[in-house]
């Protein structure tokens, strides 16, 4: 019998947080998606050694502070700008890894102009792009990619169709663009899930070092905070009403052909 | 049989008290502390393994969106 002193060695040590995230307590909800992620991207760079050759561009949101979390360099772009700024980056830096990191307030509401003309002029940037269906920053309030009768602070009747408007597929938009050369719906819900979406991030960041095309990765998560749910409650409401309209899995792959 | 035995420690201070690696847990060995709060007042998740059940997956870790887990494993003969 192993006392708990034997077990816990340094040499035994099997998973720890990576060294890239920093002690830095992180400002988001308990539960959050953006914690697995942040964790996710973290040990990718670590483990493809690139911790020196990264940029990340941040967005506005919820991840505002991402850069206070991970010990690389992050440009912090303007409201939805963030594929504006990588385009830039990755132009003026060809051998770094770009990436923006970018919510669907970001993404696909003030920035779906410049998120669609850099996924459609091709650039070689990784854009990863967290929808969970709500504006969490700012208290809850109605996204493009709210489901239809999902309640909301400025729905609080559900969204209507009449009212509001349709859920925007951004990632099925990203898979017609003949730039994009990887656009694939992944999520973070449980150890199955979590380890797909990094082998999809480091997927998406080879084609990115490779000069592919952009790669788009969209992230299902939870705003449990917004959508007034335990951490474990709005996972299992992810489940049940976010994969039927967003299924998960590859959209499109045009690396396997080249 | 050789079998892993594991164990975990837990930045209490930095753990928010969410409970997904009590759902992940699969031994279900898990548990957020009662009446005991860290200094932000969210209760942590502390291991109850009187059994030696933990053999090491370290699923609770993957999962924890802090990184407030570390997991270490040693194969017992």
């Amino acid at each position: 019998m192993k006392t708990l002193q034997d077990i816990l060695q340094p040499q035994n040590l099997v998973y720890t947080k990576p060294t890239l995230m920093n002690d830095r307590p992180m400002h988001y909800c308990p539960g959050c998606s953006h914690g697995m992620v942040h964790k996710m991207v973290a040990e990718i760079i670590e483990e493809m050694n690139l911790t020196d050759h990264t940029i990340g561009i941040c967005p506005v949101g919820c991840a505002v502070f991402a850069y206070n979390y991970l010990d690389i360099d992050w440009i912090e772009a303007a409201h939805g700008r963030a594929p504006a700024c990588a385009s830039a980056v990755s132009r003026m830096w060809p051998g770094h890894l770009v990436f923006t990191y970018q919510g669907d307030g970001d993404f696909a509401c003030i920035g779906t102009g410049e998120s669609i003309h850099a996924m459609n002029r091709g650039e070689n940037i990784t854009i990863i792009f967290i929808n969970n269906a709500i504006y969490g920053m700012t208290g809850g309030q109605m996204a493009p990619t709210t489901l239809m009768g999902m309640k909301t602070s400025t729905c609080p009747y559900g969204r209507r169709a009449d009212l509001h408007g349709f859920p925007l597929k951004m990632t099925e938009i990203a898979a017609t663009l003949e730039g994009t050369c990887y656009v694939t719906r992944q999520s973070v819900h449980n150890v199955a899930a979590i380890q797909r979406a990094k082998k999809a991030i480091r997927k998406a960041f080879t084609n990115s070092l490779e000069k592919r095309g952009t790669s788009l990765v969209e992230i299902v998560s939870t705003c449990n905070a917004g959508w007034k749910l335990s951490p474990v409650e709005a996972n299992r409401w992810m489940e049940q009403h976010m994969f039927p309209f967003y299924p998960l899995g590859d959209l499109k792959d045009t690396t396997e052909q080249q | 049989m050789s079998r892993n035995i594991g164990a975990i420690i837990v930045d209490t201070e930095r753990c928010k008290g969410c409970g997904l690696c009590v759902e992940a847990c699969p031994k279900g060995i898990l548990t957020l502390a009662t009446k005991k709060v860290n200094k932000k007042g969210y209760p942590y998740a502390v291991q109850t393994d009187e059994q030696q059940k933990c053999n090491g997956c370290a699923s609770c870790g993957i999962v924890c969106p802090d990184g407030c887990i570390s997991v270490y494993r040693v194969k017992e003969e």
